[in-house]
């Protein structure tokens, strides 16, 4: 019976679909409000990318919400594990990585934080920008922790800096935005001139902003990470055969 | 930024990749080992960053590249290691370790 | 800019089919799956359905892609607006997967198991207890944590008289 409701309740949604793609023209999209950015963002903005563009710009405060999403997701997932984190000390520990791993991680780990700020940093020339350059650098952190377990499995890694990291990056992300608004104009308009398009040092301040969501993000997912790679204690529940098996 | 190429050509590469997508997505839903429904899932996001590719949307390729299928791996990898569920054989057969399937 | 003709629309085609696919699938497995693990993973698949969904509702013959300086001035540019938002869809959803999984290991953590139908006998046992109620339909043993049915004093008493008798006697 609960299958056969499922199936209803999916092929309606698959007529839905069909229903909206109907109505949807192939390939001819209005594009009104895109078409206006694609013709005034090269002479508002100056950044080659126009997705960064729009994403720092135009979209601003959009992109604060959304790390605010992401902060609130980070948090909230800390809250519900942070039992597991309070009586780690008789769960099993992971096995050492071993010398080829340990070394393989430090070649490895300033190469991705340089790829990391790299992409960052270019964001608004070429594509990628805070968001990919960020997720960059968390794996770069992942990679160690994953090299260097240690008692618990969390790697030594210090909460306390990530959540600093993460606090400096979201308030010079909100400062910026203040530092606009108090120039006189709206909220993440672009300061400090356009510059030639196309050079590291154009687009006024988006590459700042850029370095804050790529610090903001990548703070938190490696906290996000280390959080979920913590070793756990022993089953609490009456349930055998449910035992946890790191290995 | 894929070169100009034959309309023809990017149109099979678009089947290809679609269908690639298509059956990993319902390997997902069908396979018995969760740590290789895992792997179809980061299958499924490395297609969909190639159509991305095909759609002109680098940065969107970029992210899900980067993020579904390496971040949300980890992330989901890491949850099986904490939920016993990461079995490399799945001699055990009992309704619990199968990971409860679609049954239709 | 090459030649457009049926070739592009038999190209969209072919992406809005891919779209459709992953999101119906993905809502296949979140509704008919008995693992909550399946469903996390059912859910990641419709995100990248409708993430695609919403790219592909930019997208334009012959445009390319909307960066300046790689391509002519005069060449049409695919919208921006979808990307950015997708862009920013994504890495929401890794945290939505990061919290759901949490959300998984407490119930894991709790009630050992993390099959659906067991889950909901669980909770239907869990929310009897609390409403003092009789599980519903059954006379089998007391499951979870629900007390044993206190002894009754009377017969106890005439057992242990009967056996100090028997004892006595022997």
């Amino acid at each position: 019976m609960r299958n056969l409701a499922s199936l209803v309740f999916t092929a309606g949604l698959a007529f839905l679909l069909l229903v909206i793609a109907a109505q949807l023209g192939f390939g001819e999209p209005p594009m009104r409000v895109g078409g206006a950015i694609l013709e005034q963002a090269p002479a508002e903005v100056g950044a080659a990318n126009i997705v960064t563009a729009v994403l720092l710009g135009y979209r601003g405060i959009d992109t604060l919400g959304e790390l605010s999403i992401l902060f609130a997701a980070a948090t909230a997932t800390g809250l519900v594990l942070v039992r597991g984190r309070k009586d780690c000390g008789h769960g099993t520990s992971d096995p050492p990585g071993g010398f080829i791993l340990r070394t393989g991680a430090d070649l490895l780990f300033p190469l991705l934080l340089v790829v990391g700020f790299y992409i960052i940093l270019h964001g608004h020339l070429t594509p990628g920008g805070g968001f990919q350059g960020g997720v960059i650098l968390a794996a770069a952190f992942f990679v160690l922790v994953l090299a260097r377990p240690g008692a618990d499995g969390s790697g030594g890694t210090s909460h306390t800096a990530i959540a600093f990291i993460e606090g400096l990056a979201g308030a010079g992300f909100i400062a910026i935005g203040l530092w606009s608004l108090w120039d006189g104009g709206e909220f993440l308009a672009p300061l400090l001139g356009k510059g030639v398009m196309g050079e590291l040092l154009s687009a006024g301040t988006l590459p700042l902003l850029s370095l804050a969501v790529g610090l903001k993000v990548g703070a938190e997912l490696a906290g996000l990470m280390t959080q979920l790679a913590e070793q756990p204690a022993g089953p609490q529940h009456p349930h055998p055969q449910a035992e946890d098996r790191g290995s | 930024m894929i070169p100009d190429v034959d309309l023809d050509l990017q149109t099979l590469f678009a089947l290809v990749m679609v269908a690639l997508v298509l059956v990993s997505a319902v390997l997902v839903l069908i396979l018995d080992n969760m740590i290789s429904a895992v792997a179809a899932s980061g299958v499924v996001s490395l297609g969909v960053a190639v159509l991305f590719v095909l759609l002109h949307a680098p940065d969107v390729a970029m992210t899900e590249a980067v993020v579904g299928a390496g971040l949300s791996g980890v992330v989901l990898a890491l949850g099986l290691r904490r939920l016993g569920l990461w079995q490399l054989d799945a001699t055990d057969t009992s309704p619990e370790r199968r990971g409860g399937k679609p049954d239709a | 800019m090459s030649a457009m003709g049926p070739d592009s629309l038999s190209f969209v085609v072919v992406m809005y089919v891919g779209a459709f696919g992953l999101l119906v699938i993905g809502a296949i497995g979140m509704v008919m799956s008995n693992h909550l693990f399946r469903m996390v993973l059912a859910l990641v698949i419709a995100e990248a359905g409708a993430n695609l969904l919403l790219v592909l509702s930019g997208w334009r013959d012959g445009a390319l892609a909307p960066i300046l300086g790689t391509h002519a001035a005069d060449v049409p540019m695919v919208d921006p607006v979808p990307q950015v938002l997708v862009l920013t869809a994504i890495v929401i959803g890794v945290g939505v997967q990061a919290l759901a999984v949490s959300v998984l290991l407490k119930i894991h953590r709790i009630y050992g198991t993390l099959d659906v139908r067991a889950l909901r006998r669980h909770l239907e046992l869990d929310i009897c207890r609390d409403a003092g109620m009789a599980p519903e339909g059954s006379r089998e043993a007391p499951a979870g944590e629900r007390p044993l049915p206190p002894p009754i004093p009377v017969a106890d008493a005439l057992r242990t008289a009967a056996t100090d008798q028997t004892g006595a006697t022997s």
